[in-house]
C-alpha cells in the first residue's frame, strides 16, 4: 500500500522531491503571509476589548500552533526513521528541529509582548506559557544531542529517541489549559462550528496560519537538502549538483 | 481600512510598541533562519567544490608520474 | 532459567554499587547541601521556608539524581559489559529494567530516608512530610526510568554531563509540578490524591514503555 513512498528513502530521490516541492511552499508562504499580515494589520476590525493590541494574534496563534505541530511532525519523522530504517527520515527530523525552535521562540516573544499590555506583565508562570518554554527546551535538547555526536547516523537515531520521548509532553501542553485554568484565555480557533471570533478577524488568522505552515515547510525543505548534501558529500550526484549550483 | 492615517496605523491605538515589537522580532527571526539555511547551503557547495578540486589535483599529479613509470 | 539471569544481574549490580560507596554517598551529600543552602539564601524565617520547602526539596532531588545518573551505564559501557549483555539471549529491556531498579534502590531509597531531616530543616508540617514521602516514593522511580533513556543515549559521548541535564530537566518539569502541588495541597489540609494519581499513572506508563526505550537507546550507543 505504501510502496510508492519507498523510493524516497533513497537520498537522491528525496533531494529531487525537495526541489520539486520547494517552489510551491515558497509561493504559498510568501502569498499567504503578505495577504494575511496586511489584512490582519490594516483591514481587520479592532477588538472591542483589547483594541489594536489583539493584532498580535495574527502571528502569536499561528506560531504557537505550529510550534506544537512541528514537534509532532519531527517525532513522526523520527518514528518513521526508527521503524522503517530510513536515513532520509532522520535527515528530515534534523531539518525540521531548528524551524520548530524558531516558531516556539516567536510564540514566546509575541506572547510576552501581548501579555504586557493585557495582563500588565511580560511573563506569567501560566501553564501554557510554561509548556511552550518547555517545548523550546525540548527542541534545543534534540538539536544539542544531535550536534554532540560525530557520527551523524548515530546522532540522528539518538535525537530521534529524544524527539519521541518529548512528544509525551505535547498532550500535556494542549490539555494544560483545562488542568490548571489560569490567566490564559481559552483557545480561540479550534471551535469551527461556533467560533468565538468574528469572521472578518478569523479569515486573516487562517490565511496567516497557512502562511506560517508553508514557511515551516519551505525552510525545512531547504534544510533537508542541506542535510542530504552534508551526509552524502562524497557521492558523485552530490558533486554534480554542487557544480551546477556554482555556475 | 481601519486606520485614517499612517501615523495612526503606527500608533495602533496606543499599543504600537507591543504590536511592532512582536511583528519586528517575528520577521527578524524568520529572516534569520532563512538566511542561515541559505548560507549553510552555499558553504556546503564551496566545501564540495574544494574537495573535488583537491581530488582533481591529486589525480593530475598521479597520472603523469604513472606514465613516466611506464616509459622507464 | 530466565529468572536466574535476572537474579544474577540484580546481585551483580547491587554488589558493584556497594563497592563504590563514595559514588553512592556523594549525590546524597549534594542533595542535603543544596537544600541547606536555601535557608542561608532566603533567610531563616520559618514561614518562607515552609512555603518554598516542597519545591526546594524536589529541585534538589532532581539535580542530585542527575549527578548520580551519569554513572548508571558509564563503567559498563567503557569496559564492554553492555555489549556482552546485548549479545545474550535474555531480553535487553528486562536486564535494563533490573539495572535501573537497582540504581533506584541504592541511590533514591537513601534519599527518601534522609528526607525527614530535610523536612525538619525546612519546617514542613507533618501532613506535608507524608505527602513529600509519597511523592518521592512515586516520583523517584519515574526519574530513574526516564533518566535512563537519556543516559543510554549520551553514554558514548565524552562531554555528556551538561547535555544530560539539558535533555532531562525539561522532561522532569511535569513531575516537579505535580509533586509540589501535592505537597502544597497537604499543607492546606486538602486531599492530594489527584496529584498522586496522576504521578502514579505517569509511573505506570513509564513502567510499560521505558525499558524498551532504554534498551533501544543502549543499542544506538553500542552501534
Amino acid at each position: 500500500m505504501w510502496k510508492w513512498l519507498h523510493p524516497y528513502a533513497k537520498t537522491e530521490r528525496a533531494y529531487v522531491l525537495c526541489n520539486t516541492l520547494l517552489p510551491w511552499f515558497v509561493v504559498t508562504a510568501v502569498l499567504s503571509l503578505s495577504i494575511g499580515t496586511l489584512w490582519g494589520l490594516v483591514f481587520a476590525p479592532a477588538d472591542y476589548q483589547q483594541g489594536d493590541s489583539f493584532r498580535i494574534i495574527y502571528i502569536h496563534v499561528p506560531s504557537a500552533l505550529l510550534s506544537m505541530s512541528t514537534y509532532v511532525a519531527m517525532a513522526v519523522a523520527a518514528a518513521v526513521g526508527m521503524i522503517w530504517q530510513w536515513r532520509t527520515a532522520y535527515m528530515a527530523m534534523i531539518a525540521i528541529a531548528p524551524v520548530g525552535a524558531v516558531m516556539t521562540f516567536i510564540a514566546l516573544v509575541t506572547g510576552a509582548a501581548w501579555g504586557k499590555p493585557m495582563w500588565g506583565t511580560w511573563w506569567v508562570w501560566d501553564a501554557r506559557l510554561t509548556s511552550e518554554l518547555i517545548l523550546l527546551f525540548l527542541y534545543l535538547g534534540v538539536m544539542a544531542l544531535y550536534s554532540a555526536f560525530d557520527d551523524k547516523r548515530q546522532g540522528g537515531k539518538a535525537a530521534g529517541v529524544m524527539a519521541i520521548v518529548g512528544v509525551v509532553n505535547i498532550p500535556i501542553i494542549h490539555y494544560s489549559v483545562e488542568w490548571w485554568n489560569t490567566l490564559h484565555q481559552g483557545a480561540t480557533i479550534t471551535k469551527f462550528d461556533k467560533p468565538s471570533i468574528a469572521p472578518e478577524m478569523l479569515w486573516p488568522l487562517l490565511i496567516n496560519l497557512l502562511g506560517f505552515a508553508a514557511f515551516v515547510g519551505a525552510v525545512s525543505l531547504v534544510r533537508m537538502r542541506n542535510e542530504i548534501i552534508r551526509r552524502e558529500i562524497h557521492r558523485p550526484w552530490v558533486v554534480l549538483i554542487a557544480k551546477q549550483a556554482s555556475k | 481600512m481601519q486606520f485614517d492615517s499612517f501615523s495612526e496605523f503606527l500608533n495602533m491605538g496606543g499599543y504600537g510598541f507591543f504590536v511592532w515589537l512582536s511583528f519586528g522580532i517575528t520577521a527578524a527571526a524568520m529572516v534569520a533562519i532563512v538566511i542561515e539555511s541559505r548560507l549553510a547551503q552555499k558553504r556546503l557547495v564551496r566545501e564540495i567544490l574544494a574537495e573535488q578540486a583537491r581530488k582533481d589535483r591529486i589525480r593530475g599529479v598521479k597520472s603523469p608520474s604513472s606514465n613516466r613509470e611506464q616509459q622507464l | 532459567m530466565r529468572s536466574g539471569v535476572y537474579a544474577a544481574m540484580f546481585k551483580r549490580e547491587y554488589t558493584l554499587a556497594f563497592r563504590q560507596k563514595a559514588e553512592l554517598v556523594q549525590p546524597l551529600v549534594f542533595f542535603v547541601l543544596v537544600v541547606s543552602l536555601f535557608p542561608l539564601g532566603v533567610g531563616p524565617s520559618p514561614e518562607i521556608l515552609q512555603r518554598i520547602g516542597p519545591g526546594v526539596i524536589w529541585v534538589a532531588a532532581i539535580l542530585s539524581s542527575l549527578l548520580g545518573m551519569e554513572r548508571l551505564f558509564r563503567d559498563d559501557f567503557q569496559n564492554g559489559w553492555l555489549e556482552q549483555l546485548a549479545l545474550t539471549d535474555a531480553s535487553l529491556a528486562g536486564l535494563m529494567a533490573i539495572k535501573v531498579f537497582t540504581h533506584w534502590l541504592v541511590s533514591f531509597v537513601p534519599l527518601v530516608i534522609v528526607s525527614p531531616l530535610l523536612a525538619l530543616f525546612l519546617n514542613l508540617t507533618e501532613p506535608m512530610y507524608w505527602a513529600l514521602l509519597a511523592t518521592l516514593a512515586i516520583g523517584t522511580p519515574l526519574i530513574s526510568l526516564v533518566g535512563a533513556i537519556a543516559v543510554g543515549l549520551t553514554m558514548g559521548l565524552n562531554r555528556g554531563g551538561v547535555l544530560l541535564a539539558l535533555l532531562l530537566i525539561p522532561l522532569f518539569i511535569p513531575l516537579l509540578i505535580f509533586a509540589t502541588s501535592a505537597i502544597e495541597s497537604a499543607a492546606m489540609q486538602l486531599s492530594y490524591m489527584p496529584q498522586l494519581a496522576i504521578l502514579g499513572a505517569l509511573l505506570l506508563l513509564a513502567f510499560a514503555f521505558t525499558p524498551f526505550a532504554i534498551s533501544y537507546a543502549v543499542r544506538v550507543s553500542l552501534n
